[in-house]
């Protein structure tokens, strides 16, 4: 009966993946049908990874393929720790102690005894439960998924973590740029947007009305949209200079939505709202806590996507914009490069003033705003979903679990 | 007679990383003529898999990096014209590879790449065949199921067997001319050029010459 209904759940992506990809996606399936993947994460709650397991997990059960999904239990001071580490590899230096490590040590060995891991193919998600593998033992294959940027590890950790990471069969990065060195196989897979998520669901006009009324976002002319935290790193004040040269020439208006500050740190809201001024046609958008369907409304209603962070992830936020029709004018961080194919499906930008030219010539020419946004769709559409990356992960079960 | 029918079969494709890179032309030139032979076949012919159909300027990852990156559109140009499907084995392209970026050191000096450029990093793909659930007896169910199946279908019955396992025109061509005895429409399915920038459009030019010789036959 579960396969079943989840077997409908993978029918309803035929309308959006490219044609043939759900049968090829069943074919597998029924090709892997009785493996055992287990995926392993330190949290199930909040995270584009934990998104991402929550659709999976469920669809490739139904495709045949046993699948689970177990999570780390450690105390608070073990999830201090995991944060400190994983920010970290990421190359923000911190202090990591001996003692830390011991920590995540005997977390992981308590939790190796605890969790379930017979298995055809463990996939260990990201750092906190990394050291799990020292456990490892009989057939069973391992692999590190690791979903951030690890190319300039802090040196004396990586030093330590380094061995414990070629323990595993392979290491899955999310991009090339962001792969260490590493002795065992390592393969890319690009993250994924999920078109039937709150996120990225189809929205009707009055439902998009509704949500951006809520938010007090007019709807009395086009609007530029940034979605992102209110940090440094995501330059919205930047965005906002941009948003300054093109209103010489257009009567736009421009939206900056994110999360509220959680506490002190980089965050430049305070700056951004003076920056804004008395200017009625900037719109600073606090975001509630589950904002998902909120952003949904304010992409589909945008006219132009702006994504202009100094420093990224991957930034797969640009997809979802994508998939959504519209053009993104994004920088050259992270893998936007890679998502906005430059002059084709949007722009890609180093400076305010490329940004502004950009959106002015987008605005001069609408023609383009809808050429280009079909054409990031169709992009989106073939490389970045979530059925190719479901593709992906049966595939990786395939080559590893012969 | 009974005739042997074609079984349509996809591909999921996974990118691994290899232990080489480039930061610049030189090495480029250095790196090209020891990788594995699977890697240049991963950034040539079987970047039909990766990219996107969209017209991202250059046909290949190498002469996309060395007019992206490199900023070197004379070598870019020249890296474009090198066309994996019509060197005869991949031993014999990675010779005009090394060619081609030699005799441009040679007249060029190598650019100074920009601060912010992306060194080249080479990949090779694994290849996970998959039975599409389609196959065909007659030319017309032959060209329904084309229509329906996951274009890496297209790749791995056309580019994987004609470029990288140097067997024959393709799946394709050989059994339209083999099961269903249609020489004539297997001789125009091996000459639809690859080379004309994605799957998808390879599709088409197929489901065109197949629709064209269903219309020409006797009812």
């Amino acid at each position: 009966m579960t396969s079943t209904v989840s077997s409908a759940r993978l029918d309803d992506y035929r309308e959006v993946a490219p044609r043939g990809a759900v049968d090829l996606l069943l074919r597998l399936g029924e090709r892997l049908r009785g493996r055992r993947l287990i995926h392993v994460s330190a949290s199930r709650y909040q995270g584009q990874t934990i998104e991402l397991l929550n659709r999976l997990v469920p669809i490739l059960n139904a495709l045949g393929i046993d699948a689970g999904w177990e999570v780390t239990i450690g105390t608070g001071d073990f999830e201090g720790i995991a944060r400190i580490i994983g920010r970290a590899l990421t190359g923000t230096e911190q202090v990591v102690t001996d003692a830390m490590l011991e920590r995540l040590r005997a977390v992981c060995t308590e939790n190796a005894k605890r969790l379930r891991l017979d298995a055809d193919l463990v996939m260990v998600h990201d750092a906190a439960p990394l050291l799990l593998v020292e456990g490892r033992s009989g057939d069973t294959r391992w692999l590190w998924r690791y979903h951030h940027d690890l190319s300039s590890p802090q040196p004396q950790l990586w030093n330590v973590l380094r061995p414990v990471a070629q323990r595993y069969d392979a290491v899955v990065f999310s991009d090339a740029r962001f792969a260490a060195p590493l002795s065992v196989p390592r393969f890319v897979i690009y993250p994924s947007v999920d078109p039937l998520s709150e996120r990225n669901r189809d929205m009707g006009r009055a439902e998009q009305a509704l949500h951006l009324d809520r938010l007090c976002v007019p709807r009395d002319k086009p609007f530029l949209l940034q979605v992102g935290p209110f940090h440094r790193s995501h330059d919205p004040l930047g965005v906002i200079n941009a948003y300054r040269l093109v209103k010489k020439h257009h009567d736009v208006r421009l939206v900056l939505a994110g999360p509220p500050p959680s506490g002190p740190g980089d965050d430049v809201l305070a700056e951004v709202q003076e920056a804004a001024g008395h200017d009625p046609d900037v719109r600073i958008v606090a975001l509630p806590p589950d904002p998902q369907t909120d952003m949904n409304a304010l992409e589909r209603s945008a006219a132009i996507v702006i994504h202009k962070p100094l420093v990224t992830g991957f930034g797969i936020n640009v997809a979802a914009a994508m998939w959504k029709g519209k053009p993104v004018v994004g920088s050259l961080a992270g893998d936007i490069p890679n998502q906005v194919i430059s002059g084709a499906t949007g722009y890609t930008v180093e400076t305010v003033e490329g940004a502004a030219f950009r959106i002015r010539h987008l605005l001069g020419n609408p023609e383009l705003i809808g050429r280009m946004g079909a054409a990031g769709r169709e992009h989106i559409r073939q490389h970045f979903l979530i059925t190719r990356h479901l593709g992906d992960y049966l595939a990786l079960l395939a080559l590893l679990t012969k | 007679m009974s005739v042997t029918p074609f079984v349509f079969h996809g591909c999921v494709d996974l990118k691994e990383m290899l232990p080489f890179e480039a930061r610049d032309v030189r090495e480029l030139l250095e790196q090209v003529g020891r990788v594995p032979v699977e890697s240049l076949f991963c950034h040539t012919a079987a970047a039909l898999l990766h990219r996107s159909a969209l017209p991202t300027g250059y046909p290949n990852d190498f002469a996309h990096w060395t007019g992206v990156e490199m900023r070197d559109q004379r070598l870019a140009e020249r890296l474009a014209a090198i066309d994996p499907f019509e060197s005869r084995s991949l031993e014999q392209m990675r010779d005009e590879l090394v060619a081609t970026i030699s005799d441009h050191l040679q007249h060029f000096p190598a650019p100074t790449p920009a601060v912010r450029a992306e060194p080249f990093r080479f990949f090779q793909a694994h290849l996970v065949p998959v039975p599409t659930g389609h196959q065909a007896r007659t030319l017309k169910e032959f060209r329904d199921a084309l229509a329906e199946v996951d274009v890496s279908a297209l790749f791995y019955h056309l580019i994987e067997p004609r470029y990288r396992l140097s067997r024959g025109r393709g799946d394709f061509a050989e059994w339209v001319a083999s099961a269903v005895d249609r020489p004539d429409v297997a001789e125009r399915l091996a000459g639809i050029d690859p080379y004309s920038g994605s799957l998808e459009r390879i599709r088409d030019r197929h489901l065109t010459v197949l629709t064209a010789a269903l219309h020409a036959e006797p009812r």
